[in-house]
């Protein structure tokens, strides 16, 4: 049965209320193709029968609602998406963390709406083969998504065959997972690298630390203007002074926030925090070890 | 528009690669095995990927690839192995051959782009 104007309307407002994702009305057929199964697993004969069942107790902490509000988060992800991030990663970001807080040794990253992992995992694969010296440092991958089932997948590092397919480079699938069955397992040496937790972008924010580097893509596309604002406004502060936020490739900070700078690179950019002057790199001496580009791509 | 080739024995899979291939751009040749594959090659402008099945009569995709690694004027060619073999010593032993990437099937044009992409050679 097609979905009433009314019924949108209340799943909108509930999904606005507890996400702060907008979902206008051209989006109705999203909203049936992902709710159908949540009504299956409730036992509702009809997504009707699952939006009564959510005005009984409209909330995000009532079992329906955790499912509603989690079946209208998009979770398309793959390894190393898009590239581009992950080099500024390696030939830029890293380097200035390390070049700045030699003897401090800490280095936070934050990847902001996780979903199953592959970046956080992306992440940890770059710094695992390109930056040996930070092997003493305290590396910490915060991981965080509004999903309890993404964030229990990142956890546990499995993969399936496809997703193991997308954009994952065959020499670090050889070197940092076991295959189980049909599936495929990061191994300890990265998901010790991982922290994951719950966490509502558009709510209110757990005590999270200082991050150096921020991934947050892909994510801002789905709120309005004021939660935009709110959650740059939010990461800014998380940020230390001059740390970088990295966005998805058709998102801004123009119009939005006038926190940060856009630094292009190459053929890409990344936004710099603008909380205040870098602080003057440690006195600590740092040599990286020269890299040498494997036959194939360059991870 | 560059160059690529396509080598498996299922016709079907030639079509869809190279129906994939068309769109990123490039013009495909197609080879049934890996004999085919050299013999088509020595007629041939040299491509810049090759695309290569495992389990083929004649000359298997492994058998290939040793032997076009072995051949200097393919050293800068990209060599994919698209194939169903999904063992991790499998992979492994392509890598060690020279394959430079490694899909493994069933796949999607995403896949094959994101993987190509990874290699410089995305959208021409």
């Amino acid at each position: 049965m097609a979905l009433s104007s009314n019924d949108f309307t209340f799943l909108a407002n509930f999904v606005k209320n507890t996400t702060a994702i907008v979902l206008t009305p051209d989006k109705d057929y999203l909203v049936e193709s992902r709710l159908n199964p949540v009504a299956r697993r409730v036992g509702a004969t009809s997504i009707t029968e699952l939006v009564s069942k959510l005005r009984a107790n409209p909330t995000i902490n009532s079992e329906v609602g955790s499912m509603v509000a989690e079946a209208m988060t998009t979770n398309e992800t793959y390894f190393f998406r898009d590239v581009k991030p992950f080099d500024v990663l390696k030939s830029e970001l890293l380097p200035k963390v390390i070049e700045r807080k030699g003897a401090d040794r800490t280095l936070n990253i934050w990847s902001a709406a996780c979903s199953s992992g592959q970046e956080a995992y992306s992440i940890a694969m770059v710094i695992k083969e390109h930056f040996p010296m930070l092997s003493n440092w305290r590396v910490r991958i915060v991981c965080t998504d509004i999903s309890r089932a993404m964030v229990e997948r990142t956890k546990e590092g499995i993969f399936s065959q496809i997703e193991i397919n997308r954009g994952l480079p065959a020499p670090l699938l050889v070197k940092y997972f076991t295959k189980a069955g049909s599936e495929w397992k990061i191994k300890a040496d990265l998901t010790s690298m991982v922290e994951t937790s719950v966490m509502n972008l558009a709510g209110n924010w757990p005590m999270l630390p200082r991050m150096d580097i921020v991934f947050l893509r892909n994510v801002l596309i789905y709120f309005d203007l004021q939660t935009k604002r709110s959650i740059l406004e939010k990461v800014n502060k998380v940020l230390v002074p001059g740390g970088a936020l990295l966005l998805g490739g058709s998102e801004t900070t123009m119009n939005v926030s006038n926190d940060f700078d856009r630094i292009t690179t190459g053929s890409t950019f990344y936004y710099k925090s603008k909380g205040g002057p870098m602080p003057p790199a440690a006195p600590t001496q740092v040599t990286r070890t020269p890299y040498v580009a494997p036959r194939g791509s360059g991870y | 528009m560059a160059l690529a080739m396509v080598i498996d024995d299922s016709s079907a899979t030639r079509m869809i690669l190279a129906r994939i291939l068309g769109e990123l751009g490039y013009t495909v040749e197609k080879a049934e095995n890996g004999a085919d594959a050299l013999h088509k090659l020595s007629k041939m402008s040299r491509p810049e990927l090759i695309l290569i099945d495992w389990n083929m009569p004649v000359m298997n995709g492994y058998e290939f690839l040793v032997k076009a690694r072995s051949m200097p004027e393919y050293d800068d060619v990209t060599m994919m192995m698209v194939t169903t073999e999904t063992e991790i010593e499998q992979v492994l032993k392509a890598l060690e051959a020279g394959a430079n990437e490694y899909v493994m099937k069933p796949f999607t044009k995403d896949i094959i782009d994101e993987k190509l992409s990874l290699l410089g050679l995305g959208a021409r």
